[in-house]
């Protein structure tokens, strides 16, 4: 079941993406809310409560939309637009960490311990 | 004008003031609190939320060890449990050097309850796999953790209410007195306060108030630049800081990761706000300390206005000046912990006239002129109490 | 003439004729626009590609659209329009703006704010189903993306906007079920003689609401929503009427009461606020024109106070003209004297739009305990009046502190009206005694890893 209902500007040319790795079919141009919604019925599922949750008001405003992507970053489904071969998923990244090893930075870089003076009179 | 005599009148009431009027409650003294805000929304509600020992100069250790009893009884005291978890602290290091300093901590804090543990790179991957790689190392204390200071702070207060404690909010004292009788506490021209002692507890709005009494003091307002995460899945099963200070982290259990480090800027003597400069620094460094967090959001950046002393030790202690006045202010960005404690000592100097927790360290004669020579602080203790939790 | 750099933020009619006005004067503002393509929300494109005429986008609203895209699209040599930018932090002077995971710093002499606004929202029970949306949004996914929001949609609440979406579904070729009303017949009338004032306005509600009637659609009027059910998806919603219960066969609901402004930058620059009273709100305080309390920082269109698309376009002039003044460069003060004579006008028809569809006062007292307020925290309205009752909280920031009621990603967007309505009640007093939240950066969530190109300042030595 899906929760949006194309009524108009169906021929644009389709795109598939994954969520929650299953292959699915988008339409160019569609928004990432909009490339899940017509086929799923939840986005995501809400931290507190557990309770589905498919966006609210559409333009960015309410910040119910967020989506996960495999990759670590997060995107805002209503204002976000679609891409061939995203891979979406519904749940949260946990943080994932091989025993023994310590996370590696995207970006290697030491941790400015004390980035700043922390008072006028050190 | 409305006009109160009572025993004791309190300015400021955020933890210390909101603890010290519970604990005066509790001994049966009448108390008047006057709270220029809401109780516990300055400092002491919007802080980073640390309830650690570890990390404090040593001269702190005996009240931090008193306050750790009765952050244990916290829902006894204030009838909630404020969030409040025993989560450990774990304070890394990201040089040898600092590695050294955190060794030599625990080695001359033994004594104190802390049971520190020192762990190496290779424990820390093992046991906090989550930590960036730029640690080396870093100091476990099993039983200090973190709480919510917005509910913790103003529930001190109402607990005191709850047992008889005249609170006034939106109250701001304007004026603080001695006739040679007694104290007068005046708010604008509408409440007078008589009382025979006086506490002053109004934070980073203390020093004022003792120099009204003829004992000036250096204090300074500091900002303490904090950040929230939405909420994610939990991973960070302790709270940390850093030696040499620059990065504190925790995560609530709801999932927000509740971040700070740097300096916000004052916008006026009664707010301050996070300062556009620091901000980047502060979420580069969140996620090279936790790189999980490279595909999480900031929803919000605050700061506070904290009391600030040279040394990062409070002003705790009689007046030098005038009977009957007792200070309480400067925790310096480290007053959460304490506060309880500190609460119950002034109780304790008004009702016994002596504090069963040494504090000499903090009294306020260490600022009179003469004393200015016995201000300097060895470096290395000072830069223990540098960071803020 | 010392040198003018001007910032817009918002490329909806506000910001679009506020830049026209500057540019013409041969100032060349730089435009902010978190969308990415000109025209706001209320005339939102769709992404290229797209197939249908503004006529089926837009209805009678058409021709204003397309002329303000057209003057953005004229304007682009003239102006700097930046797309995809998210001003999530102000503060003396400079803007803080997030582009595809970089942030810059973008400094100004001058700014107009034309943020816009969102939907004003009340909670009830199940109003976090999937399939509930707002009525702006519900008007989105049709005109951004050619989709209903359900099959069968039903739309609740009151304002021109409720009969206009209704209308829009409806000629899609959606199923409108029906259309529930929280005002009455009789509010409607007694606003009569006002909306009289706005003839073209009336024609088209009136125009709308026959339609509707004319092809099967139920109108209900001082209907007041009883609970959406269904729980992974709306299945039903149920609704009063006249003291009956009925219960209406759909799978998706729209619902709104009118807008609320979008005004954390105003309040982060440190603008003072005041509570409108038609509003019900909070919003900057400005002079005629636009000015706001902090010189050099104007406000216009709905992110100013509620006043609709045709009046945003005059206020986003004005204000211009208002900057052109300021800054010592030649301004139409005829001109300016017709767009004030006009936004006077248009007050005075929005007072009577209030009338029509008042804000339904009884609601926040109605909302059961168990029901949601803040979406984002999950807080119920029971907590709300718990904390009013058991801790004496009777302001909006304490009562964030104790209960985390707009505590969450939102920071306050959707439940700050609720929240402020459900305490009120609580304490007693008017909603404006309350107070509102306090606003921080960033106004919206930016990824941790963003990369801010501009060093902390390091303090002397």
């Amino acid at each position: 079941m899906a929760i949006l209902k194309r009524l108009a500007e169906t021929g644009r040319p389709a795109l598939t993406f994954t969520f929650d790795g299953q292959t699915c079919t988008a339409l160019a141009g569609d928004t990432v809310l909009t490339a899940v919604l017509t086929q799923a019925e939840r986005l995501r599922t809400s931290e507190f409560g557990g309770g589905p949750r498919a966006g609210f008001c559409m333009m960015g405003a309410c910040q119910d939309c967020w989506v996960q992507l495999e990759t670590g970053e997060r995107v805002r489904a209503c204002s976000t637009y679609i891409e061939p071969g995203m891979r979406l998923q519904s749940a949260a990244l946990a943080p994932a960490s091989t025993p023994g090893t310590l996370a590696a930075a995207s970006a290697p870089g030491t941790l400015t311990a004390a980035a700043w003076p922390e008072d006028d009179a050190s | 004008m409305e006009r109160i005599d009572t025993e004791v009148a309190i300015i400021g009431g955020g933890i210390v003031g909101g603890s010290a009027a519970l604990f005066l409650r509790r001994l049966g003294v009448p108390v008047v609190l006057l709270e220029a805000a809401l109780c516990g929304a300055k400092a002491s509600g919007v802080n980073y939320g640390g309830v650690r020992r570890q990390g404090r100069g040593i001269e702190q250790l005996p009240l931090a060890r008193r306050a750790h009893e009765l952050w244990g009884q916290l829902p006894a005291l204030i009838g909630i449990d404020g969030e409040y978890v025993r989560s450990g602290h774990l304070k890394l290091a990201t040089s040898d050097a600092d590695l050294a300093l955190l060794e030599a901590y625990r080695d001359n804090t033994r004594g104190f309850g802390m049971d520190l543990e020192i762990l190496d790179r290779r424990a820390l991957a093992q046991r906090f796999g989550w930590l960036g790689e730029s640690v080396v190392g870093g100091s476990f204390c099993p039983q200090d953790g973190h709480a919510n200071p917005r509910l913790v702070s103003p529930a001190f207060g109402r607990a005191a209410a709850a047992l008889g404690a005249d609170v006034r909010e939106g109250v701001r004292v304007t004026s603080a007195t001695h006739d040679g009788t007694r104290f007068i506490v005046r708010a604008g021209d509408t409440l007078e306060v008589r009382s025979r002692y006086l506490l002053n507890c109004a934070g980073a709005w203390a020093g004022r108030f003792a120099e009204g009494f003829g004992e000036p003091v250096p204090e300074t307002s500091i900002h303490p630049l904090m950040m929230v995460t939405e909420p994610l899945p939990l991973f960070m099963n302790v709270s940390l800081g850093m030696q040499g200070g620059g990065i504190y982290a925790r995560q609530v259990a709801r999932g927000n990761c509740v971040i700070g480090g740097g300096r916000g800027v004052s916008a006026d003597p009664d707010y301050a706000r996070p300062g556009r400069a620091n901000l980047g620094a502060l979420m580069a460094n969140a996620v090279k300390l936790l790189p999980v967090l490279r595909g999480a959001q900031v929803i919000r950046f605050w700061t506070g206005v904290e009391g600030n002393m040279p040394d990062h030790n409070p002003v705790l202690g009689p007046s030098a000046t005038v009977p009957g006045l007792f200070h309480a202010f400067g925790l310096s960005g480290a007053g959460f912990q304490i506060g309880p404690a500190v609460g119950e000592i002034l109780a304790d100097l008004v009702v016994h006239g002596r504090s069963s927790i040494p504090i000499d360290a903090f009294r306020i004669e260490r600022y009179a002129p003469a004393a200015h020579g016995a201000a300097a602080r060895p470096d290395r203790l000072r830069e223990q109490t540098l960071e803020s939790p | 003439m010392s040198i003018v750099m001007p910032v817009i933020v918002g490329a909806g009619p506000a910001g679009i004729r506020a830049a026209q006005t500057l540019a013409a004067q041969g100032l060349r503002p730089v435009i902010l626009d978190e969308g990415l393509r000109p025209g706001g929300q209320i005339y939102r494109q769709p992404p290229p590609g797209f197939s249908r005429p503004k006529s089926a986008l837009y209805g009678f609203e058409h021709r204003k659209a397309d002329a303000v895209h057209r003057t953005m699209q004229e304007l682009q040599g003239n102006v700097e329009y930046r797309p995809g930018c998210l001003v999530w932090n102000a503060e003396g002077k400079t803007l803080d703006v997030l582009r595809d995971g970089v942030s810059t710093a973008v400094p100004y002499t001058h700014l107009i704010l034309a943020t816009g606004a969102t939907d004003r929202v009340l909670p009830f029970p199940g109003w976090l189903t999937p399939g509930v949306y707002t009525l702006g949004g519900s008007q989105v996914a049709l005109k951004h993306q050619g989709c209903a929001v359900g099959s069968r949609v039903a739309f609740l609440g009151t304002g021109p906007l409720l009969y206009l979406v209704a209308y829009q579904y409806a000629k899609a070729g959606a199923q409108v079920v029906a259309v529930l009303d929280t005002s009455r017949f009789a509010d409607r009338v007694a606003a009569l003689p006002g909306m009289l004032r706005a003839p073209a306005l009336l024609a088209k509600g009136l125009y709308y609401m026959a339609w509707l009637r004319a092809h099967g659609v139920p109108l209900r009027s001082g209907a007041r929503p009883v609970a959406v059910q269904g729980g992974d998806r709306v299945t039903g919603l149920s609704y009063t009427q006249n003291g009956r219960t009925h219960t209406l066969d759909c799978d998706a609901v729209g619902f709104g009461l009118s807008l609320r402004s979008e005004t954390q930058l105003a309040s982060l620059i440190g603008c003072d606020f005041e509570f409108n009273e038609r509003d019900r709100n909070w919003i900057p305080r400005r002079d005629a024109a636009g000015r706001s309390s902090v010189a050099g920082v104007y406000v216009a269109g709905d992110g100013a106070g509620i006043a609709g698309a045709d009046a945003a376009e005059l206020a986003g002039e004005r204000a211009a003209l208002a900057l052109l003044e300021d800054t010592g460069h030649p301004h139409d003060a005829r001109r300016a004297r017709i767009l004030d004579s006009q936004l006077a006008a248009n007050s005075r028809v929005r007072a009577a739009l209030e009338r029509a569809f008042p804000f339904p006062e009884d609601w926040a007292s109605s909302i059961a305990d168990d029901t949601v307020v803040c979406r984002c925290e999950e807080v119920t309205a029971g907590t709300i009046r718990q904390a009013a009752r058991d801790n004496g909280v009777q302001e909006m920031n304490r009562l964030k502190a104790l209960t985390r009621v707009g505590m969450g990603r939102c920071q306050g967007r959707m439940c700050g009206v609720a929240g402020a309505e459900v305490l009120a009640h609580a304490v007693g007093c008017a909603p404006q005694a309350v107070g509102r939240l306090r606003n921080q950066p960033p106004v919206k969530p930016i990824p941790v890893s963003v990369v801010c190109l501009e060093r902390p300042a390091k303090k002397a030595a």
